[in-house]
């Protein structure tokens, strides 16, 4: 497997971190709640045979300040798919994770010709009042990663603070993270994506974490009823919200068989 | 020095065992402990107790804004302000208004209406406040959201001012509000607008948007005037830097007080209130204290860099003790011991005060007098020892040196409208 690589790429007049790893065709990933602070376990098992490419969305790490100036939520659904355009992604097949698959599947939806085949891992964008989802900005101070992952340690590895960055500003730079996915989906997390999933024509992959404390699993067959596309539900054993934390080796095989 | 008797309106009924079974006072509060027939005799007895500090001479009478929130029943401030506007003609305090969380409301322009009929009513009586307002009131219960908040609050603000200052109908064309004819009527008695009070919490944004404006900073704290003295060091310290004089009337501070004829009385006669209080009335879930984006990135960078940190520490310690986040001793000896409540004879008390307004350089002293489950009787008798034995003492302060260009300015006595008393119905 090839290096990781950086590169900046400029959104919306802010300088904007993109990484890539690995050979084949390109797929995309739009992370969830804490975005990509860091490269991980199951962004190297998806590049064994894909060249994975993560921008970072606007607010989340190597995203700079570029969420303040997204208002609506076509604000973020153009700044996403310019994104995929500067990121090299147009086209390809694209993952989006709870914060990030509202908006991966908003893109697929509003600009069809930019994603190729869609994996949505429990993703935001609806709410049931039945069945409600649970208020991930309303949790005690330090437990968050409790209902984000079966394994917390992981979303704990994942947003520590590096050795060579000073604590404060990575401090910051989390908090932003999760102003950043506030902005759009706050207080809810219901961005109206209901009226949209129709015009989701793409092949779609729905992942849930069985284990998911966050977005209840009867959300998928929502999503599933709703997308216009073929779709196909698939459930990981063992998984909490962000699944492929818990289990990249299972996320990113089926990943891998859905997409080809 | 102004003294002005602000009133929170804390439920009085909270179960004993309010803290160990229930998680917060405040955003999801069990409303089955709500008794709506309870409720309003403790809305008389406020009023009462507000239009009692009134005539005892209180140069200032204060109310403000919560939500879902047990230790204040003040929903609306306004509706409240509006009665006291009509029932205080004779004494004629100002009505303070600590005050509408302009970014809740959808016109703003509703709130500069109200303050003017309020204005109007009280013949130029009123004191405009404006709080962001406090996560818990304004992202949790109101479900605002964090990221926009401050940003739409400062447009909802300047929409508020043009709509009351700018003679002419126009049109607003701003990132979050858009009307096509601003053209509010009635307009404010104070012209050109009544003075405008910014309550805070500490952040040095704020200070400077105060000294910008040229608006009052009032320091709203819980937790008394040892925890308060730093920050509002930081904010002469801002001033000065931003070439401000030291006028004491820039600032207002928040303070619990406790008179009774002698210390050990006070100790006795507060101590169920004040523990009510630090207790139940502070028991907050932290859960709902920082929604991300709330706090700016600037503030959250100066409090853990700067020099300030120490003092943040500290009064995040004190915020420990008192209920947002684990309670530990909440005794009426800890509570008096911090500074939290200021216990004493008249003339301990008006010592104190003394120090603590000279020592902060604060002018407007907003004082609590009840707290808690503190009956009408008591909060009157302590109000009544106030006004008699240590506003005298106190009430001279700074005002051979420095004007207050920040209290209301309303009309002659002799040109406000008395109202009609009210009239017995005669039996059928």
């Amino acid at each position: 497997m090839s290096e990781l690589k950086e590169r900046n790429v400029t959104l919306n007049g802010v300088e904007t971190r993109i990484w890539e790893k690995g050979e084949g065709e390109p797929i995309g990933y739009f992370p969830g709640f804490g975005g990509t602070p860091r490269w991980h376990a199951f962004l190297d098992v998806l590049a064994e045979n894909r060249k994975v490419i993560v921008p970072s969305l606007p607010g989340f790490p190597g995203g700079g300040l570029g969420h303040l100036e997204l208002d609506s939520q076509l604000d973020w659904v153009m700044a996403c798919n310019d994104l995929l355009d500067l990121a090299g992604l147009k086209g390809s097949d694209l993952v989006g994770v709870g914060f990030g698959g509202a908006l991966a599947a908003d893109v697929a939806a509003v600009f069809p010709e930019s994603v190729r085949k869609l994996v949505l891992i429990s993703p935001y964008g609806l709410f049931i009042d039945k069945d409600p989802i649970t208020n991930i900005w309303a949790q005690r101070p330090g437990t968050v990663q409790n209902i984000l992952c079966t394994h917390p340690e992981r979303f704990l590895e994942l947003t520590a603070t590096p050795n060579d960055y000073d604590p404060t500003e990575w401090n910051i730079e989390m908090i932003r993270a999760a102003e950043a996915g506030a902005r759009f989906l706050w207080p809810n997390g219901n961005t109206r994506l209901s009226r949209r999933l129709p015009r989701i024509k793409q092949p779609t992959l729905l992942l849930w974490g069985a284990e998911d404390k966050v977005i209840p699993q009867s959300y998928a067959k929502i999503f599933a009823d709703g997308i216009s596309g073929e779709t196909k539900i698939e459930t990981i054993t063992g998984a909490g919200h962000l699944a492929e934390l818990d289990e990249p080796e299972a996320v990113a095989k089926a990943i891998h068989a859905f997409t080809g | 020095m102004k003294v002005c008797w602000f009133h929170l309106m804390p439920y009085t009924e909270l179960p004993d065992d309010f803290t160990q079974k229930h998680d917060s006072v405040w955003v999801d509060i069990d409303s089955r402990l709500f008794d709506p027939k309870r409720a309003h005799h403790m809305y008389n007895d406020f009023m009462d107790e507000l239009e009692f500090a009134a005539s005892c001479g209180f140069d200032a009478i204060c109310v403000n804004e919560h939500h879902n929130n047990g230790y204040g029943l003040m929903p609306s401030p306004n509706i409240i302000a509006a009665t006291l506007a009509r029932r205080t003609t004779e004494s004629g305090p100002a009505i303070c208004i600590m005050g509408n969380s302009l970014a809740l409301y959808n016109p703003p322009t509703r709130i500069a209406e109200e303050m003017a009929m309020i204005d109007c009513i009280s013949g130029g009586r009123l004191i405009a406040g404006f709080p962001v307002g406090t996560p818990m009131d304004t992202c949790y219960a109101f479900g605002e959201n964090p990221s926009h908040l401050r940003v739409k609050y400062r447009e909802a603000h300047d929409l508020v001012m043009q709509a009351w200052t700018n003679p002419d109908t126009f049109s607003f064309n701003g990132r979050y509000h858009q009307i096509p004819y601003v053209n509010i009527w009635p307009r404010p008695v104070q012209q050109p607008h009544p003075p405008v009070w910014i309550p805070g919490g500490g952040s040095v944004e704020t200070f400077e948007w105060c000294a910008e404006m040229d608006y009052v900073y009032s320091y709203l704290s819980y937790f008394g005037y040892k925890a308060g003295l730093a920050t509002m060091n930081d904010f002469w310290d801002t001033m000065s830097r931003l070439g401000k004089d030291r006028n004491p009337y820039r600032a207002g501070f928040l303070q619990f007080v406790g008179v009774a004829e002698s210390k050990e009385e006070a100790m006795k006669l507060y101590k169920e209130p004040a523990e009510y209080f630090y207790g139940r009335c502070l028991h907050v879930d932290p859960r709902y204290s920082s929604p991300p984006g709330y706090t700016t990135e600037e503030t959250m960078r100066r409090k853990y860099k700067s020099q300030v940190a120490a003092v943040a520490d500290k009064k995040a310690d004190s915020e420990k003790k008192s209920g947002l986040g684990t309670p530990v001793d909440m005794s009426i000896e800890f509570i008096e011991r911090e500074g939290y409540v200021i216990l004493g004879s008249p003339d301990e008390v008006a010592e104190k005060l003394r120090e603590v307004a000279i020592n902060m350089n604060v002018g407007h002293l907003m004082l609590l007098l009840q707290y808690g489950n503190m009956s009408k009787d008591l909060a009157n008798y302590n109000t009544k020892l106030f006004a008699e034995k240590v506003m005298p003492q106190i009430h001279g302060l700074f005002d051979d040196e420095w004007e207050d260009h920040w209290w209301p300015k309303p009309m002659p006595k002799q040109e406000r409208a008395i109202p009609a008393p009210i009239k017995q119905e005669a039996a059928e």
